[in-house]
């Protein structure tokens, strides 16, 4: 799959990127910044087409944003004017769900993400963590055949954000649901992805795929203990020289 | 210049006391106070309600002062009134000189009194005594040749007034007021004016109160109160309304339409910076005074304004949301109801406030225009009458009406969106 930018740039944003996905599989995609990381995702989530190649999922071809690719974004993608009930149940309801049907699917899934009692607050009073999980549950909701997330942890902060990973982690085992994961985080791509392609710029291409055995370990234990483990400590200093030697080749090139 | 010297004193002399007594009551305890650094900090500064009662007060108290109010305790001094008098000498052809007194009573202004009690007259010479009667603030010529003998003669002259010498052109400063003899050679008194203003100019307030009570009891020139401020805020509420109805869904199809943005860019960019009272002209040129052309008027006033408004609403919004929809399985119209339009409210109300204040503004002087009922044309009429009361009160009237729809418009925004800001 290719994208060029349409702007006379000769840099393509990605070029012959191919991947497949096992359904239940959690991918994990990290890469420094215009690697073209979000451009895959947008591709595949079908906001943007590619200028070679296509996505398939279920046996048809992707062309546009539809109900089976829940989305979750960094920030700002929930509904300020609905409360916390009806951002989640906004996908059922847009299919014409009976909010009969709807209330009970929403009541578990704030069970899940453990926001009981919320559901009638606005989504400005929650913190941040609170808001993405808003933002999961509302995916959740729709039964989505692939989640795509866009650095969902991106805006939190480090506590927030180790408890939001246990949770993704928790939602993923539990529903089974294929994921793929941007993210800038060496440590969040390792502990999350049960796959991790690392990404490299100019033009965009997945450049080292990896399978990883942290996310498995990481269901039913503290995610702290998978951090010290000697295993995890050097794929993350290997990762992490790649990405900056990738880092010194774009700062050489602009200079 | 002395008023605004007063002002500043009294502003100045209101912080010191308010200072000085805020230091020795004990001082209310909130996070504010622990901050050391306040000074640039936008939100420790918040405004100081005593300050603002003492500011509206001492506007009343200065308006009272300068117009003799009873409602003020203190008052600059007045013009002069009562009875006063000065001796004037005169040469008549024969070079004898005589003299004799002008007397004098000033009255207040539309109170017209008896004439002043006259002494026995001086009989001894030719100059004989006058007699005048003024009302405060104006000044009055008088002929005392009229009754003197030989004041016809060609070189009859006045040369002295209380003993002072005076030539044509020049004045004398008698009791209570001040003497000036024309070109000619006549006499003129002005009594002293004292520091308050005329009434014409500036009435006290319980005239403008006075007013109020009566006005909206029996009407002006049988219209009454309700009528005159009910019609324009009918004409308001209709042109913001017929603005809104076709401004909004405008301003949307240019937010969300290439064909749309480019066909009404010109326009819109073109006829936004034209202030509507700019139109007047042309908008009773063609639909002429009455109602259509004011609502015209004020339609034009509003549409542009919400038409902007409603199109920043849509260009505003945060891509993950439009992403975050579609991807939930959302139609177009359900992104349109659901996610464009909602999140398009809090502009939309800010639009709305502003479009609501021009609009008042914009009637009120399309009133002055032409009208025959409304807040405008209230004013208008009165000061055509020189009734600076009314014009006083309507202005007031005007102005807290304006300050109302805000008000009004700020709790429907609070209540209707109150997301606003929080995102």
């Amino acid at each position: 799959m290719t994208f060029k930018l349409p702007d006379g740039n000769d840099v393509d944003a990605l070029k012959n990127v191919s991947i497949d996905l096992r359904k239940g599989e959690l991918l994990s995609i990290l890469g420094p910044s215009g690697c073209g990381k979000s451009t895959l995702l947008n591709i595949v989530a079908g906001f943007l087409t590619p200028t070679d190649g296509q996505v398939m999922l279920n046996g048809h071809q992707v062309t546009g944003p539809g109900a089976e690719r829940g989305m979750v974004f960094q920030q700002g993608a929930l509904f300020e004017w609905m409360n916390v009930r009806k951002n989640i149940g906004f996908g059922p309801a847009m299919q014409g769900m009976a909010e009969t049907q709807i209330r009970p699917r929403v009541d578990a899934l704030l069970e899940t993400v453990g926001l009981n009692g919320f559901a009638n607050k606005a989504v400005y009073e929650l913190s941040g963590g609170m808001q993405q999980r808003v933002a999961l549950a509302r995916c959740l909701a729709n039964d989505p055949d692939v989640i795509l997330m866009d650095e969902p942890l991106g805006a939190l902060d480090a506590l927030t954000r180790e408890k939001m990973q246990s949770l993704i982690l928790k939602l993923w085992k539990e529903t089974g649901k294929t994921i793929i994961l941007i993210t800038h985080s060496v440590e969040e791509a390792l502990l999350l992805g049960e796959r991790l392609l690392v990404m490299a710029p100019r033009p965009g291409h997945i450049h080292r795929e990896y399978q990883l055995p942290f996310a498995d370990m990481a269901v039913d234990t503290d995610l702290r203990n998978i951090k010290k483990h000697p295993d995890f400590n050097q794929r993350r200093e290997e990762i992490l020289s790649m990405i900056w030697e990738m880092e010194e080749d774009i700062m050489g090139m602009k200079a | 210049m002395l008023i605004l010297a007063i002002y500043i004193s009294i502003f100045l002399l209101a912080y010191f006391i308010y200072q000085t007594v805020a230091r020795h009551r004990h001082a209310k305890q909130d996070y504010n106070q622990r901050k050391t650094v306040t000074f640039g900090d936008e939100s420790a500064v918040s405004p100081n309600r005593a300050a603002s009662v003492i500011s509206i007060m001492t506007l009343f108290l200065i308006w009272g002062a300068f117009t003799g109010s009873k409602f003020s305790p203190v008052h600059v001094p007045g013009p002069f009134i009562g009875d006063t008098s000065f001796s004037y000498t005169a040469i008549n052809a024969q070079h004898q000189t005589d003299h004799a007194s002008v007397y004098i009573r000033v009255f207040p202004i539309g109170e017209k009194t008896g004439k002043p009690p006259v002494s026995t007259r001086d009989q001894t010479g030719f100059a004989n005594d006058d007699v005048l009667h003024v009302a405060a603030w104006r000044s009055k010529l008088i002929r005392v040749q009229k009754n003197d003998t030989g004041g016809k003669e060609k070189t009859y002259r006045v040369v002295r007034i209380n003993g002072q010498t005076i030539t044509p052109q020049q004045s004398v400063i008698v009791a209570n007021g001040v003497v000036s003899m024309t070109k000619k050679g006549s006499l003129s008194f002005t009594p002293d004016k004292g520091w308050q203003m005329e009434p014409i100019w500036l009435p006290p307030p319980e005239a403008v109160l006075s007013r109020l009570i009566e006005i909206a009891r029996d009407g002006y020139q049988n219209v009454t109160l309700l009528e005159n401020v009910g019609w324009s805020l009918l004409r308001v509420i209709v042109g913001f309304l017929l603005g809104s109805l076709v401004g909004i869904p405008l301003g949307y199809a240019m937010g969300l339409n290439n064909w749309f943005r480019g066909w009404f860019d010109p326009i819109v960019e073109f006829m936004r910076p034209i202030p509507p009272l700019a139109l007047i002209p042309l908008v009773i040129i063609w639909f002429g005074i009455w109602e259509t052309g004011k609502i015209s008027l004020l339609f034009l006033a509003a549409l542009w304004i919400m038409t902007i408004a409603a199109r920043a609403g849509v260009s505003g919004i945060n891509i993950a949301k439009v992403h975050a929809a579609y991807s939930l399985g959302a139609s177009k119209r359900q992104l349109l109801t659901h996610v464009i339009i909602p999140n398009s409210l809090p502009e939309i109300f800010t639009g709305a406030r502003v479009a609501m204040g021009v609009c008042w503004g914009t009637v009120v002087a399309a009133e002055l225009v032409a009208a025959e009922k409304g807040a405008g044309k209230m004013i208008i009429a009165a000061s055509k009458f020189q009734q600076t009361d009314v014009v006083i009160m309507g202005i007031i009237l005007i102005g807290l009406i304006g300050y109302g729809i805000d008000i009004l418009m700020r709790k429907a925004e609070n209540t209707l969106v109150p997301w606003k800001g929080k995102a």
